[in-house]
């Protein structure tokens, strides 16, 4: 019945909507912002623990929308060992994943993110998705004020 | 049981961004009475009231001969090379530059005057691209600087040459002595050798030793503007020789309403400077939208709501382009000119006028260009200043330079006058209010549509514009403004869009553009103000501004030479507004009778009551033109009020 | 119900007939905007195409014409809401700029510091940022009645607020995002009580029912064209004449000023001493025509259709599990918001779109409401005239299929 959303709502997505990874308070962590749309109401609380420039730790409460919720789950658990730098590159590539132009995004490259892809053709759902990675960028740039999308 | 308190009270918080806004010093509308005194000395100052004006009205003073001379030009010609050539021509190229109005009362006069405008009537696009100096009788060996084939660069500045407006400094040229003393309230029928004014012979003279006019630029006067004068921001349209034909009987036939006959006589509509009409893409455009897109826009995720919005944002994008903004979010959706110069009234100006400010504008301007800014200086305690204007309807730059001191902190005007048709100097005003602080903004209401607009090379901080004037719909107008202005301006309506976030007590603001669009915006009508953008693209604002102009100057002579009428509004620059007055008719009996033969004109004060008592008049007739009027169209009216004028019935 | 032919008013609504990715466009989002009849649309473009001139100015033909066309629609405006005479419609952009023009001119006049202005919990942002920035400006109170958990104003909450210091109620006469209708008649009578004028917010009511400015006896009353299946660009503020008069001008320019002399400066007559500028003059004709075409229908007409539609739709949501109507006051327009466990409504929004449903997710401007039932947004189905019982039994099947998907 919503073949015409195959593409954005994949499989993955609903799996992490149903059961989000990371989804906790962190009392020992080093960072902590919150993201806000309020366009959809979507809040959202990250969480970083880092040693060096290392992300050990990454988790996160809040509600929001399939998209949303699925986006900071998934982006919870990739950057898990990164280093900041790393973090921020993924960051790069997301954003140009979901906002970008390009048609030949290399969809490899940023492996499981990829689920996301789709919300380009979705224009109203993109700051669903992108939600997460603004509050991480906040988050890496140690601005510990809440951040919004719109 | 409500989980509200029951009452909250919001003086006691401290909002996000009206904390930044001090409102309560600025309570209360302006007091009605106070408002109504101040306007009426406003709207009653006579042409000459110094109590307003100080030294400046004095300069103006009646019939006598004003010390008022084109020093600019004095400077000009001490400038070496191509500039000094391109100036000389600037000058020359202007067939009103150095012909009086009521010229056609006399014999000798008229000779000079078609004389002197033969070329210019008769010009063709070929002329017109290139302005030859030949056709102006000029030294042949000035005539080489200036070719068909030199560049647009050349071309546009030798346009946008301000400093043919003349102003108060030492120096004075004879000939500027000879016209500014000319009484432009001469009646028909009088030579003008008795009253002292220059003859055929003078005449000839004067044209002839233009470019001997005295080099007395030494005399040490700031001439504030030359070093201003370059390529960018010209007022007047460019020439660009390479332009594609200009098919008027095609252009006519995308406007259905001229189709229309009124009193059994086809429709002739020469009111373009109330409103436009709208050529059939507009009106489809409009339809589509309701037809096939209409929705609510920002809002919701569902299909019709992607297509509106998109059509929106769209639209915003087309206009930012239009006016060469830098971005779509310094375009700011308004009902048109008038509330989009209300509302940086009450945003801006609210915000940053305070008691003993000043605020300048021109005898030109709109009620809508006078009223907000009297009510704002009412409100705040500030002082509105009024740069006056020449026998010609020229701002008179001198005295605009010395009202503008460290306590201007805004100057409002008109690009073009809906009133008289004169094309400001924008550009050059603008850099001379900058210099000393002061915002400019610049009402675009009668100008976007007649020529070419470029926000950012003209600097201004704000631009305003009405739909309806340019093709589009009723309903919609567009507000520019700089973006880091627009980011520092408070709120001026509350309501949905313009809010990220609301509780009962704080409010967090979008950023602009939507800060400023609060409620349901005109969406359909913005879709269709990007139609009448991307019409007037596809013909070329050029070429409209060159076939326009053409037919204005082919009116001009032609009214000029009906005894009994008097052109109002002269200026060198001017654009699309034949306003006139014919002795011994009323204004509103001319209107009747046009109407009687299907042509429309607009009788009245034009909403300009204080440019208008500068010439000492109520009201004139006021025919305007727009790109789809045709030389048939002008030969038709000057046979009606020739008519007229000889009492003959039709 | 006699006459009522849905069907045939279908046929009306050219849009109607738009295919959304091959499935029949499903419109519920009628409370953030109308679709416009043809007649609507065909009154702009023959506006334009034969008659259009600036109006107000001219002696010529066209002038005249359009003058009469505009000043036609306002008399129309004034019958539909049974106002006394032209002068107290006042053409605006909009409800939104309705409330602003009122809270600039009649607020900023008539109300100081320590006074105090209510409204109630359920309003649109619109009726409330204008009083919240009134508020900071006179150092006057804003004042919230609040509501129940059915969406239903809580009286004698309100009618405790009002007190020797109250200036003005502004309230809402149908709730954009619960479908409340408030007992304006009642909240007008107990404000006159204490002398204290009441603005109502039509916006969302003036498309569903009857609305009788002197039998309400209501001071204000705004709403927007655009819901009112006219044209967008165009609302209504309805003052009675004396406030009007009384009260100071808003926006300053052309047209609202009648005459300048030596002697005196005369803001113009109503309605124009509040009409600054050229106004919207097809949109203004266009809502004329939307007004021409509702009265063919007849409003009573068009309220049981619309109240027989909610109910249906109301006992279809009811029935489906894990659904919460959000507002379900006593008295209800047609409006359905909802939420649903475990599925944002803006995953409610995209789905049921895919399958040509346009429906509402968001917060609906409204989001004190959301705050009290403290959802971040609820998804909302809207009803008007031109709506089916079969297009909500595609809604609702639409619900019962996301949901399993969802799982």
């Amino acid at each position: 019945m919503f073949d015409d959303l195959r593409d954005l709502y994949q499989e993955v997505i609903f799996d992490h909507n149903r059961n989000p990874r990371n989804f906790r308070v962190m009392e020992s962590a080093d960072r902590k912002v919150e993201g806000f749309n309020p366009l959809c109401g979507d809040r959202l609380t990250l969480f970083l623990k880092i040693n060096g420039d290392v992300i050990e730790e990454a988790s996160f409460q809040g509600s929001g929308c399939a998209i949303s919720t699925a986006s900071v789950s998934l982006m919870t658990e990739i950057i898990k060992g990164k280093t900041e730098a790393e973090a921020e590159e993924l960051f790069k590539q997301f954003h140009e994943m979901t906002t970008g132009k390009d048609e030949h995004f290399n969809l490899e490259a940023i492996g499981k993110l990829a689920v996301l892809a789709g919300v380009r053709e979705y224009p109203a759902r993109v700051k669903c998705a992108t939600l997460a990675w603004h509050t991480l960028d906040a988050a890496l740039k140690n601005e510990q004020q809440s951040i919004s999308t719109e | 049981m409500s989980k509200w308190a029951s009452t909250m009270n919001t003086s006691k918080v401290e909002p996000t961004h009206l904390a930044q806004q001090d409102f309560t010093e600025n309570a209360g509308l302006p007091d009605i009475e106070q408002l109504t005194k101040l306007a009426n000395e406003l709207f009653t100052a006579l042409p000459c009231d110094g109590s307003r004006l100080g030294q400046a009205s004095s300069l103006i003073a009646g019939g006598s001969a004003s010390p008022l001379a084109s020093a600019a030009s004095q400077q000009d010609f001490a400038l070496d090379g191509d500039a000094v050539l391109q100036k000389f021509f600037a000058k020359s190229a202007s067939p009103y530059q150095q012909v009086p109005d009521s010229l056609d009362t006399s014999p000798v006069f008229a000779n000079n005057s078609a004389n002197t405008s033969a070329g210019l009537a008769s010009l063709d696009k070929s002329v017109l691209a290139g302005i030859l100096p030949n056709d102006f009788g000029l030294p042949d060996v000035l005539k080489p600087s200036i070719r068909p084939q030199d560049s647009d660069a050349q071309l546009q500045k030798l346009f946008s040459d301000n400093a043919r407006y003349p102003n108060s400094v030492e120096g004075i040229s004879e000939s500027s002595q000879v016209f500014n003393g000319f009484d432009a309230s001469l009646i028909a029928g009088l030579s003008p050798k008795a009253y002292g004014l220059p003859g055929e012979d003078e005449l000839q003279q004067l044209f002839a030793t233009s470019p001997k006019v005295p080099v007395s630029t030494s005399s040490g006067s700031s001439f504030y503007f030359l070093d201003e004068i370059k390529s960018e921001g010209f007022n007047a349209p460019a020439l660009n020789s390479g332009h594609p034909a200009f098919d008027v009987q095609a252009v006519r036939r995308d406007f259905p309403i001229l189709k229309e006959r009124v009193n059994g006589h086809p429709l002739v509509w020469f009111d373009n400077a109330a409103t436009t009409q709208k050529p059939q893409s507009v009106i489809d455009r409009v339809s589509y939208f309701y037809e096939h897109e209409n929705s609510n826009i920002h809002r919701a995720a569902h299909e019709l709501a992607a297509r509106s919005t998109d059509a929106y944002e769209k639209a915003r994008d087309t206009v930012a382009h239009f006016m060469n903004a830098s971005s779509s979010s310094e375009i700011v959706f308004a009902r048109g000119t008038t509330e989009a110069i209300n509302l940086v009234a009450k945003s801006w100006g609210q915000q940053n006028i305070k008691a003993g400010d000043e605020i300048v504008v021109t005898w030109l301007e709109h009620h809508a260009n006078i009223v907000p800014w009297k009510q704002l200086c009412d409100l705040t305690g500030a002082t509105l200043r009024v740069v006056p204007v020449d026998e010609d309807g020229q701002v008179l730059l001198g005295e605009y330079q010395k009202l503008l001191t460290a306590r201007t902190k805004l100057v409002s005007f008109t690009q073009v006058s809906n009133a008289l048709g004169t094309v400001t100097p924008a550009k050059v005003m603008i850099d001379m209010a900058h210099r000393v602080g002061a915002k400019v903004l610049l009402d675009g209401a009668q100008s976007v549509s007649h020529l070419r607009v470029d926000v950012q090379a003209l600097d201004c901080d704000w631009f305003v514009f009405s739909g309806h004037k340019i093709f589009g719909p009723t309903g919609i107008g567009v507000l520019y403004g700089k973006a880091e202005l627009l980011e520092s301006m408070p709120p001026w309506q509350g309501g949905g869009n313009m809010i990220e976030d609301v509780t009962f007590d704080k409010i967090i603001y979008q950023p602009a553009p939507a800060r400023f669009e609060a409620g349901t915006g005109n969406i359909a009508d913005a879709v269709g103000l990007g139609a009448a953008l991307e019409y007037v693209s596809k013909i070329g604002i050029d070429n409209i501004a060159r076939y326009e102009h053409e037919l204005l100057v082919y009116a001009m002579d032609a009214l000029r030479s009906i005894s009994g009428l008097r052109l109002i509004g002269t200026a060198a620059e001017k654009t699309s507004v034949l306003s006139f007055v014919l002795a011994g008719h009323s204004n509103q009996d001319i209107g009747v009778a046009l109407n009687r033969v299907g042509i429309a004109v607009r009788t009245g004060h034009h909403c300009a009551q204080p440019i208008l008592r500068r010439f000492g008049l109520e009201s004139t007739v006021r025919p305007s033109l727009a790109f789809y009027n045709t030389h048939d169209e002008v030969d038709l009216l000057v046979t009606m009020v020739r008519r007229i004028q000889s009492g003959k019935d039709f | 119900m006699t006459g009522f032919d849905v069907d045939k008013i279908r046929q009306d609504f050219p849009i109607l007939a738009e295919k959304i990715r091959n499935k029949p466009l499903v419109y519920l989002d009628n409370a953030a905007t109308c679709h416009k009849p043809q007649t609507v649309i065909d009154s702009i473009v023959h506006l334009y195409s034969h008659d259009y001139a600036n109006v107000h100015r001219g002696v010529h033909t066209l002038s005249v014409r359009s003058t009469d066309l505009f000043e036609s629609a306002r008399t129309k405006v004034k019958d539909f809401i049974n106002a006394r005479s032209d002068k107290e419609i006042i053409f605006v952009k909009g409800a939104t700029e309705a409330i602003n023009l009122v809270a600039q001119t009649y607020g900023k006049a008539n109300i100081q510091k320590g006074d105090e202005i209510i409204i109630t919990a359920m309003e649109h942002h619109s009726n409330i940022v204008p009083w919240q920035m009134l508020c900071e400006q006179t150092g006057a109170i804003l004042k919230v009645a609040p509501i129940n958990l059915q969406g239903e104003l809580i009286y004698e909450e309100f009618e405790k607020l009002l007190n020797a210091k109250t200036k003005l109620v502004s309230v809402v006469h149908m709730s954009n995002a619960l479908g409340t209708i408030n007992p304006v008649k009642q909240i007008i009578a107990t404000a006159h009580a204490k002398n204290i004028p009441v603005l109502l917010d039509g916006a969302q009511a003036i498309p569903h029912m009857t609305v009788d400015v002197q039998e309400l006896d209501c001071d204000f009353y705004v709403f927007s064209g655009h819901k009112l299946y006219g044209p967008t660009g165009v609302g209504v503020l309805y003052g009675k004449q004396a406030l009007l008069e009384a009260m100071p001008p808003y926006q300053g320019g052309g047209d609202m000023i009648r005459k300048v002399t030596f002697a005196e400066t005369e803001y113009n007559t109503l309605p124009y001493k509040f009409e600054a500028g050229t106004p919207d003059i097809a949109g203004v004709i266009g809502l004329g025509a939307a007004i021409d075409y509702l009265n063919t229908i007849g409003m009573d007409n068009i309220a049981a259709h619309e109240a027989e539609l909610l109910a249906y739709a109301t006992e279809k949501a009811l029935a489906i599990k894990g659904l919460r109507i959000i507002g379900e006051a006593e008295h209800k327009g047609a409006i359905l918001s909802f939420v649903l466990d475990k599925i944002h409504p803006h995953d409610i929004g995209t789905m049921l779109d895919s399958l040509g449903i346009a429906i509402r997710a968001g917060h609906h401007c409204a989001m004190p409401v959301m705050d009290f039932y403290e959802v971040p947004a609820t998804a909302r189905a809207s009803f008007a005239m031109y709506n089916t019982k079969a297009e909500i039994d595609v809604l609702m099947n639409g619900i019962t299929s996301l949901i399993e998907v969802f799982g």
